[in-house]
């Protein structure tokens, strides 16, 4: 049995399809999310990739396919759509075992998920209307340096002593960071500092809702190795990294589409 | 294929719906006219006793409910933009920069009211109100009457707040009489009473019959019926409408039917104020989900039942906002387990530091104690900017599937 998850954000669009509810076959991942053609062009990335034509897979062998995400409610292409906390919470639990809080920063929110002992999301608490401690916070800050966002963590590794950036406002932010440019601040520190900024912001998030071990990250920002440190240390605890973290919605939303998928032939079969 | 023509349900005027709304809005409309033949106009706070200008005869608008029908027609925008470009900052509450703006303007087609003589101010539900009806006092140049019931930090009302607050009860009713000549008649009084404890009993008992499973009513109900609860919650016509509307509840029970469209999966409570500028959004949201929000402190908070005037004065110390984080816990706690509520939906009012700073703590403590979901969105009284239609989707949806899926590992 072969099952799609879409998770179109508000910046990228990811695409999994995996087979029988427990193999990753294909995985996709395009710029763009709600409103762009980043959507349509992943799920196609998945129909031309190598993996599934090796594997003789077409869509018509496509038993379900669910969309999550930002973008859910309007696109059209699949059968149904789940909650990103939901898919997160279950993508992130088929790659950890034993895992029992997903932090998730993505390009417009922040959200901690606390699963029960069996899996299952039992409370969440997300950002509020404010883009600190996002994404978008760091692409802001990145913009500014005119330098790529995905070269933050090997930027910071060389910090000595972190800038501390004490707005959490993003455009108060920005002006700190220009100030402090202005008044000779180093790369690294800068970098760390605001890395360290984010962390603080999700962090206090996450104590509202409580953090257990297994912890991980999930989402675009799991990627940034100083933001993931500097989180490690406000809550001390270890958290786990899988270079899939970005694609654990897609994961959950293919998972979610298989279980639908099997409940619905029981029950026919009944 | 021809068109499919939906038809309008003809209104029926026999109805509690038909006949609350017609209070609410006559209630307006009277003002008006009785400012015109003379009759004194109160601007009055909320909680503030409506015994007293109801009692003497003068007639009252309720700016924050005058801000919220603005908030619910479109205008919230508009109206704290204005107060804003005359210096009040966005951080204010934005019921108190629409009430500022209209004070201004004295002119806004979406709800227009009769400007005041007098204003009675009341900070039980909070402080933000003094300054907002200082503010009004200046600009309009008219006297201002403060009761000063303040925040209690203790689980219970003392003798020594009765008697604190029940002076200024006197001396509210002495400044009024002295201003526009007019005398406290006790019988007068004592019907007030009557009518104002008949409707909040009958209020109380109609939201009391989310007892019911499935609920009887659609809780975005409440939040329309509860306008006659703040504004003519003393007069004999509320007391009938509401008596009317528990019976209405009661046979939908006897009836199995419901004011809430489709099947009722879940029951949340909804906690703060309505978010007025999106209120078809909220309810909608959670409608096509199946979730009816069965209960919300909010609603119960214009119920004044009382058998005597201390009790009263009590009861006007009790009012949401003026009591301690345990008090207003255990009173959402027992909501929730009387009502079967299978999850909290906290809406983070900007407007409302005071109830929005406290619910970080208290929904944390009532998801622990009855072992529910709690879900939190920003959104604002009467400011629409501060709302996220996808923001808020995402989490009910969350909501929706966390209380789901509690569903299913229990059969």
């Amino acid at each position: 049995m072969y099952t799609l998850g879409i998770d179109i954000g508000s910046t990228t669009s990811k695409c999994v399809l995996l087979k029988d509810g427990s193999e990753i076959i294909a995985k996709s991942l395009r710029v763009g999310g709600l409103g762009t053609k980043g959507p349509d062009s992943s799920v196609n990335d998945i129909w031309e990739s190598e993996e599934v034509k090796k594997a003789g897979i077409t869509k018509k062998d496509l038993d379900r396919a669910i969309v999550t995400g930002y973008g859910r409610r309007n696109y059209e292409g699949g059968d149904g759509e789940v909650s990103e906390l939901t898919c997160h919470a279950l993508g992130a639990r088929f790659v950890f075992d034993g895992l029992r809080t997903v932090i998730d920063i993505g390009g417009q929110d922040a959200k901690i998920i606390r699963l029960s002992e069996d899996g299952r999301m039992t409370n969440f608490v997300m950002n509020d209307k404010c883009a600190a401690g996002t994404g978008r916070f760091l692409d802001v800050m990145a913009n500014i340096l005119t330098v790529d966002v995905d070269d933050f963590t090997k930027i910071a590794e060389e910090s000595t002593d972190a800038s501390p950036i004490s707005s959490t406002c993003t455009v108060f932010a920005e002006s700190e960071v220009i100030s402090q440019l202005a008044n000779g601040a180093k790369m690294p520190d800068l970098i760390k500092g605001i890395c360290s900024s984010v962390a603080s912001r999700v962090a206090g998030l996450a104590r509202r809702v409580g953090v257990q071990e297994v912890c991980c990250m999930s989402g675009g920002v799991a990627k940034n190795g100083a933001v993931r440190k500097a989180l490690e240390e406000e809550l001390k605890v270890n958290i786990a990294f899988d270079p899939l973290a970005q694609h654990f919605g897609a994961i959950g939303a293919a998972l979610w589409a298989y279980n639908e998928h099997m409940r619905k032939s029981k029950s026919a079969n009944k | 294929m021809a068109e499919e023509v939906k038809k309008k349900k003809p209104v029926d005027t026999n109805s509690a719906k038909y006949k609350l709304g017609k209070i609410a809005g006559d209630a307006y409309a009277d003002a008006i006219e009785l400012k015109k033949q003379g009759v004194p106009i109160a601007w009055v706070a909320s909680n503030f006793p409506v015994e007293i200008p109801e009692t003497l005869g003068i007639a009252t608008v309720y700016p924050e409910n005058q801000a919220a029908g603005i908030a619910a027609r479109g205008a919230g925008e508009r109206m704290c933009v204005e107060a804003e470009s005359d210096g009040y900052s966005n951080d204010i509450c934005a019921y108190a920069r629409v009430s500022l703006a209209y004070a201004k303007l004295k002119s806004c087609p979406e709800q227009d009211v009769a400007m005041p003589d007098v204003l009675l101010c009341c900070n039980n539900i909070c402080n933000c109100m003094i300054k907002w009806y200082e503010n009004l006092s200046q600009e309009l140049n008219i006297p201002m009457i403060m009761l000063d019931i303040p925040f209690n930090p203790d689980y219970e009302v003392s003798d020594a707040e009765v008697e604190y607050v029940a002076a200024q009860f006197w001396d509210a009713v002495r400044q009024l009489e002295d201003l526009f000549g007019l005398k406290w008649d006790e019988k007068k009084a004592a019907k007030t009473t009557e009518y104002s404890c008949r409707s909040s009993k009958a209020w109380l008992a109609a939201t009391g019959t989310a007892r019911y499973t499935p609920n009887p009513f659609n809780g975005f109900d409440l939040l329309n019926h509860m306008a006659v609860m703040v504004t003519a919650r003393g007069k004999q016509e509320a007391a009938e409408a509401m008596e009317l509307l528990n019976k209405e509840y009661e046979e939908n029970h006897k009836e199995g039917k419901s004011t809430f469209r489709g099947e009722e999966k879940y029951r949340v409570m909804f906690e703060g104020i309505a978010c007025w500028p999106y209120l078809r959004a909220t309810s909608k949201g959670l409608k096509d989900r199946g979730i009816n929000m069965v209960t919300t402190i909010y609603a119960d908070a214009f119920g004044f039942d009382y058998d005597n005037f201390e009790e009263m004065i009590k009861r006007y110390c009790s009012v949401p906002n003026a009591i301690c984080l345990e008090k207003a816990r255990d009173k959402r706690i027992k909501l929730c387990k009387d009502y079967g509520v299978e999850g909290l939906l906290v809406h983070t009012n900007r407007s409302c530091k005071l109830w929005s700073g406290f619910m970080y703590e208290m929904s944390r403590q009532i998801g622990e104690a009855c072992d529910i979901p709690v879900v939190s969105f920003d959104g604002d009284q009467a400011d629409p900017r501060n709302f996220s239609e996808a923001q808020y989707d995402t989490r009910v949806q969350g909501l929706m599937e966390i209380m789901g899926q509690k569903k299913m590992m229990a059969l």
